[in-house]
């Protein structure tokens, strides 16, 4: 329960525990060794990731921010592990510019990488620090030591606990650049089963998010948004609403408008009160849906060439070509975001899911034209994350509004509608590729092209926060830029893993965003995962090769080959020609980012002959996450992101015509629900001890869209390349 | 002031009779289980037990609610001792982000109460209003099937019912 | 109840005595055939958007999901006939039957055996179907996927169950003749007629039926019953439209399945609409066209922007309930539970869609409809997009729903109150869970 206190909740209960050191520990490291490994090169101080007190409780810091993948479990495992400690005696606290380290934004499957690794060194050497301290204390080699539940033990008998020992220690130790790692042999929390900590109290009603929070005096605020991008408040009789029970003020700035209640209900009633009094005019022009990819190809571009490789190959007796298509598409958290904030005594507080604290403090700071020290931003736990949502921006609402109203915290969450319509989406994205096999089912060539906007439009200004555009002084948005290489935005995973002498991939970055568009859950490997995959499909077919053969022929990647046999196996891909009519299988591999995790995912479909109605009937996956930390949170992740990236690639797109997004609810942008789930997804983790963290989130999102794509083309005889698979366009391909 | 049966515990509330059960829950009456997710009955994330039926906390104003009986995740169980679909979901780790578990164990625990042996096509339609984004639906319907089990064995008397339908 | 149906049963009897003395009954099996697989593309083609027309996917939905497997009961007055399989499986479905036998079942109501069709299955209208657009269909069922699921058979209490009687009952009610053309009308009406009266079938819901279980030709089109829910009258007398249906209205009405003059697609509309998106456009328009010469004969709907305004303003002006009215948890509900999607303001009127002013459920003359709609919402398929309304049965009590019903009659219409709600609301819950 003490994790999910209002106490913990808020962060702010209990004076912070005296350490090792007295410094602040969110000051960072002025010249910060480079090769330090993973965050701890961006705070090599270890009390900036483990502090030790007097009394022997153990806090361990994190910058990174608990999404609902389960971070704050294996965080927590890590520091167990190489603390000797049991898991439970562990307290976590997680991205708050007040207290933790700057680790930059929670994304791209990092969180592992960089914090697990800083996490793990940090406490791996607090605790050499520990038992070198004790060695000295008993007068005994430290070698001669052993550690169990926090205590260090001599073999005569005589023990000393980790807060005897803290308290003569020097403080502001900075992190040796070697540290001796505990043996993964001898791991018995790493990799081993542990319930995550955080379940109990969410399915038992404990307050949990930042929606949760309930501070005194806080009242409810609601925004009214514009209709659609670009919308000016023309008209607004508001005379009539200010004096609805329970309305404190309504605040206008420009056309940006809000009410401020005591209760939420009455803000609700309000603010659709508003919504039906203003007049709103103009506003930007919306594109049409029915050529946005036309669009998307016809906007300047700003090319780079990220793959070039010419050798000497056999004769081309083969060519294909294709056009691949995904449309716009929804973050869609079943919470619409939130945040709290109070400004109180010239410091503003303000408590976010967004994913990066920092950043976002920045932002605001620009924002509220406050100094960036006077603003603390706390990440609160909000419904699930997939990339950049409303977080960011209903924190500037709430920011703007506690500014409005000083000394009372305001609680802000957008309404369905407006976390539909305004989150940003993930691009539309076109992808055409060309490949020619030699006469042994070779690829001798391969042609691939690119077209997106950028996948990060993350407040890297205040002009990236939404409400900032509306006010009478609005601000403006940082120019979009391209995620580079390795990593990749619109082009992620643009280049195959796959053995391919002749290559040539340009990644056209498209600057003009028809859509507000920014990070979601894989970026451009969604989609280049689903061309890649879905067009190896097609020249394995042309080739008259099994497509799991066609791809081990070309993967010499000894931990790719592995994850691939691995699914082919668990799936019976060998005897699947016996699948009932109507049903199809469909392989589709990738290494996320070409960085990340390893995941094949092998699964069979069931089509609907008549209606074109698609559904994931099984699935097997294997993964390498290198070492693996939490298993059963790796199977979790993959096989939520399997699940949801069925839904990505079956049912959604972004509506929209010239009166602004249509999408607006669950009926107008359907998403998966239980009849359609499968029947099972299963999850093979190959562990590899003593290997770096890779970040597993998601590296499902894309093989799962092609594995499909590929077993509706195995069920129904159908090749269908443009997002997503609906049952519309499944059954225009089949025909009568 | 409208009186308000919650978790057999009588709460006297002084609130418009409009306003839909799930805010005086959450700001009146402080439980956070049920949560806002649509307002549009789309999403059962704000899902409660009215009667023994799961409906949407979100459209049902207090108006409504004299004299019945509601049901909140609160009143199944606590931190300390779980009630068995609450420990179902524990022991499967059925959640991911959790936002929507709350309304989930709520819709489960209303088809559990009616049949204690629902096949899967039934927890499937039972389960339809509910939406969840991170895809934990496969944890959801094994908790649920657990939980069913566990019920059954347990055959805690009040809890589980067979109605003939 | 049981004495009227008795009464009934016995006039079928002497009108059913008297035909098959004329000796019309008997009628001969028609030989199995090992079911054919080979037909023209473009054939089958046609036949699919000629049996969207038909709803033949409708009625013959799958119990379990399968399509064209039929097994759900149609309730009548009669008792419950249940659909056929129609997929080609030789043994559960219609694989054995030749063109011949199905061509006599599509316009006499006889099956492949010689059986005599209840009128469930509406030969009555799909006798008007051309041969040609039949062949169509029959290529399209035939290579359909087969499914070796039974159907139930039909058991309805004697006398209804001598399938015999029915040779009376068709020749009192069916006229075979094809559907007249009218000269004076131009192509898309008489096209829309053809539709309309054969294979749409339309006037099987949409009119009035007489003791026999037959639509009362003497009043087509003036609103009838089907599956607990009113089927609108299609004439401008008796259209409870608060805007006369114009052509155009119809035709976005059937093909997107909403209006934004009138309302969405519901109950057994639904699915109907649902089909005719897959249809082609011009036979839709038909479709529409004829049905507007009945709902807006005189093209007055045209005009009728001002009609929406004075709705508008009348709603916009009832903003205090009568005192009658203040005393129940109307107005109350409707604030708490309707308001977030059917109140001003709210995101779904402000993305365009109708006021519950200009809905045929609370501007009909019952509130079977409307408490439908309140009892058990409306959702579009499966990963479809559609209009939605969750349904209010867990939440709201019998009176509840009467309170609401009564405040969205007087809120939204200037039409007299509906009387004994509270029975009506009961009856529609006891009818559901039966």
């Amino acid at each position: 329960m003490n994790a999910l206190s209002r106490r913990g909740l808020l962060g702010t209960g209990g004076a912070l525990v005296v350490a090792f050191s007295t410094r602040p520990v969110f000051a960072q490291a002025e010249h910060a060794p480079t090769k330090l490994p993973g965050s701890l090169s961006v705070q090599p101080h270890l009390s900036g990731w483990v502090q030790v007190a007097p009394d022997g409780a153990v806090t361990v810091f994190t910058g990174k921010a608990e999404l609902g993948q389960g971070i704050r479990t294996a965080l927590i495992q890590i520091a167990a592990e190489q603390l000797y400690l049991a898991p439970g005696v562990i307290s976590l606290v997680t991205a708050d510019t007040g207290r933790t380290a700057d680790e930059g934004y929670t994304a791209g499957s990092h969180s592992m990488q960089d914090s697990g690794t800083a996490i793990m060194h940090a406490a791996a050497q607090v605790r050499a620090i520990l038992l070198q301290e004790a060695a000295s204390r008993l007068g005994v080699d430290a070698g001669a030591l052993s550690t169990t539940n926090g205590r260090v033990q001599a073999a005569d008998g005589r023990s000393l606990g980790y807060g005897e020992l803290v308290g003569s220690l020097s403080p502001d130790q900075v992190a040796s650049q070697t540290i001796a790692l505990k043996d993964p042999a001898t791991y018995t929390v790493m990799g081993k089963k542990m319930p995550r900590v955080d379940i109990p109290g969410k399915v038992t009603g404990a307050a949990a998010y930042v929606q949760d929070m309930r501070l005194p005096g806080m009242v409810h605020a609601r925004a009214v948004r514009p209709p659609r991008y670009g919308a000016t408040l023309a008209k607004l009789d508001s005379s009539k609403i200010e004096t609805m029970p329970g309305v404190i003020k309504i605040v206008r700035d420009g056309s940006y408008l809000a009410v401020i209640a005591e209760g939420e209900w009455q803000a609700i009633t309000a603010m659709r009160a508003l919504q039906d009094a203003a007049v709103w005019t103009g506003g930007q022009p919306m594109p049409d849906q029915a050529k946005i990819f036309e669009t998307i190809q016809s906007l300047p571009v700003q090319d780079s060439v990220i793959l070039d490789r010419k050798a000497e190959m056999a004769p081309a007796v083969h060519t294909l070509k294709a056009r691949y298509l995904r449309p716009y598409g929804m973050h869609g958290s079943i919470g619409p975001s939130c945040a709290v904030a109070q400004l109180q005594d010239g410091v503003m507080t303000v408590w976010t899911h967004t994913q990066g604290v920092y950043p976002d403090r920045a932002a605001l700071a620009e924002l509220l034209q406050m100094p960036p020290q006077a603003i603390r931003c706390i990440h609160t736990e909000g419904s699930g994350c997939y990339g950049h949502n409303g977080a960011d921006d209903a924190a500037a609402d709430a920011a703007l509004l506690a500014q409005a109203l000083p000394g009372r915290p305001v609680r802000v969450q957008w309404m369905r509608e407006q976390e539909n319509t305004w989150e940003p989406f993930t691009p539309a994205i076109v992808a055409e590729v060309q490949a020619s096999l030699s006469a042994d089912g070779t690829i001798v060539d391969w042609q691939y092209g690119v077209w997106s906007n950028t996948h990060n439009m993350r407040p890297g200004n205040g002009g990236r926060l939404m409400p900032s555009w509306a006010r009478a002084n609005p601000l403006k948005p940082s120019p979009p830029m391209p995620i580079p290489q390795p990593e990749g935005g619109g082009d992620r995973n643009g280049i195959p893993l796959y053995d391919l002498p002749t290559a040539h991939v340009v990644s056209h970055f498209v600057p003009d965003m028809p859509l507000r568009v920014s990070a979601m859950r894989g970026l451009g490997a969604y989609t280049n995962v689903f061309a890649i995959e879905s067009f190896m499909d097609e020249l394995a077919a042309a080739a008259g090769i099994d497509p799991v053969v066609f791809r081990l022929k070309h993967l010499t990647d000894a931990r790719a080959r592995d994850v691939v046999q691995r699914a082919a196996q668990e799936f019976g891909w060998d005897k699947a020609a016996s699948l009932p009519a109507g049903h199809g299988r469909g392989f589709a591999f990738a290494r996320y980012k070409n960085l990340g995790a390893y995941a094949a995912v092998a699964l069979e479909v069931a089509v609907e002959h008549e209606t074109g109605r698609v559904r994931v009937v099984r699935a097997q996956c294997a993964v390498d996450s290198g070492q693996a930390v939490s298993v059963d949170g790796i199977r979790n992740q993959i096989q939520g992101g399997l699940v949801q990236s069925s839904s990505w690639t079956l049912y959604e797109a972004v509506t929209y015509d010239a009166t602004g997004i249509t999408s607006r609810d669950w009926s107008s942008y359907p998403i998966l629900r239980f009849p359609a789930a499968p029947d099972s997804v299963e999850v093979h983790v190959i562990n590899r001890p003593g290997m770096p963290f890779l970040g597993t989130g998601e590296a499902t999102q894309g093989p799962t869209s092609a594995a499909i794509a590929n077993a509706v083309m195995d069920a129904a005889k159908v090749r269908i390349r443009e997002l997503p698979l609906s049952q519309e366009r499944v059954k225009a391909a089949i025909g009568v | 002031m409208i009186s308000l049966i919650v978790n057999g515990t009588t709460h006297q509330v002084d609130v418009d009779p409009a306003t839909p059960l799930l805010y005086v829950l959450r700001d009146t009456l402080g439980m956070h289980g049920a949560k806002y997710g649509c307002g549009l009955g789309q999403c059962g994330a704000c899902t409660v037990m009215l009667d023994k039926q799961a409906v949407f906390s979100c459209l049902t104003p207090v108006a409504v609610l004299e004299g019945r009986q509601i049901k909140t995740i609160e009143g199944l169980g606590t931190i300390e001792h779980p009630g068995p679909l609450q420990q179902a979901f524990i022991d499967e780790q059925a959640a991911q982000c959790g936002y929507c578990i709350a309304g989930m164990i709520m819709r489960a625990q209303a088809l559990l109460e009616r049949t204690s042996s629902p096949t899967e096509a039934q927890i499937r339609a039972q389960m339809q209003p509910n939406l969840c984004r991170c895809g934990t639906h496969i944890r959801i319907l094994a908790a649920i099937r657990l939980a069913a089990d566990t019920m059954r064995q347990a055959a805690i008397p009040g809890r589980v019912q067979e109605v003939s339908r | 109840m049981k004495a009227r149906s008795i009464t009934l049963g016995l006039a079928i009897l002497v009108a059913g005595g008297s035909a098959a003395f004329a000796g019309l009954a008997w009628r001969p099996a028609i030989g199995k055939i090992a079911s054919p697989t080979q037909f023209d593309r473009a054939l089958v083609a046609k036949g699919a958007q000629l049996a969207a027309v038909g709803d033949c996917a409708i009625c013959h939905a799958g119990s379990t999901g399968t399509p064209f497997a039929g097994g759900n009961p149609l309730q009548t007055p009669f008792g419950a006939v249940y659909a056929s399989n129609i997929t080609p499986d030789p043994d559960a479905g219609i694989g054995t039957w030749s063109l011949a036998a199905f061509r006599r079942a599509m316009h006499d109501g006889v099956d492949r055996a010689g059986g005599f069709l209840y009128p469930a299955f509406p030969y009555n209208h799909y006798t008007h179907v051309t041969g040609e657009d039949v062949d169509a269909i029959y290529a399209f069922l035939m290579t359909r996927t087969p499914a070796k699921l039974q159907a139930p058979a039909t058991h309805l209490p004697f006398p209804f169950n001598i399938r015999l009687l029915m040779a009376g009952w068709n020749a009192l009610f069916v006229d075979h003749s094809p559907v007249a053309a009218d000269p004076a009308k131009n192509a898309a009406w008489n096209r829309g007629a053809y539709l309309v009266e054969g294979l749409g079938h339309c006037a099987a819901c949409h009119s009035p039926r007489n003791a026999l279980g037959a639509e009362d030709k003497a009043h087509p089109f003036t609103g009838g019953e089907v599956d607990g829910w009113d089927a609108p009258g299609l004439t401008a007398a008796t259209s409870p439209a608060a805007i006369a249906w114009t052509a155009g209205a119809l035709y976005r009405f059937l093909r997107h399945g909403l209006d934004d003059q009138h309302a969405a697609s519901a109950g057994p509309m639904g699915a109907v609409s649902h089909d005719l998106s897959n249809v082609p456009e011009a036979d839709v328009r038909a479709i529409a066209i004829y049905i507007a010469s009945m709902t807006d004969p005189d093209g007055r709907g045209a005009a009728e922007p001002t009609r929406e305004q004075q709705v508008a303003a009348r709603v916009a002006a009832a903003q205090i309930p009568p005192p009658e009215l203040q005393q129940t948890s109307g107005a109350a509900i409707f604030a708490g539970a309707c308001a977030g999607c059917h109140g001003a303001g709210a995101p779904m009127m402000l993305n365009g869609r109708p006021s519950l002013a200009l809905g045929s459920s609370v501007t009909a003359a019952t509130p079977r409809n409307a408490s439908q709609t309140i009892l058990y919402g409306l959702q579009p398929g499966p990963g479809e997009r559609g209009p939605w309304m969750p349904g209010f049965a867990g939440s709201l009590t019998d009176d509840q729903v009467a309170a609401v019903l009564t405040y969205l009659r007087w809120r939204f219409t200037d039409r007299p109150a509906w009387p004994a709600l509270e029975d009506n609301v009961h009856r529609i819950r006891q009818d559901k869970s039966s």
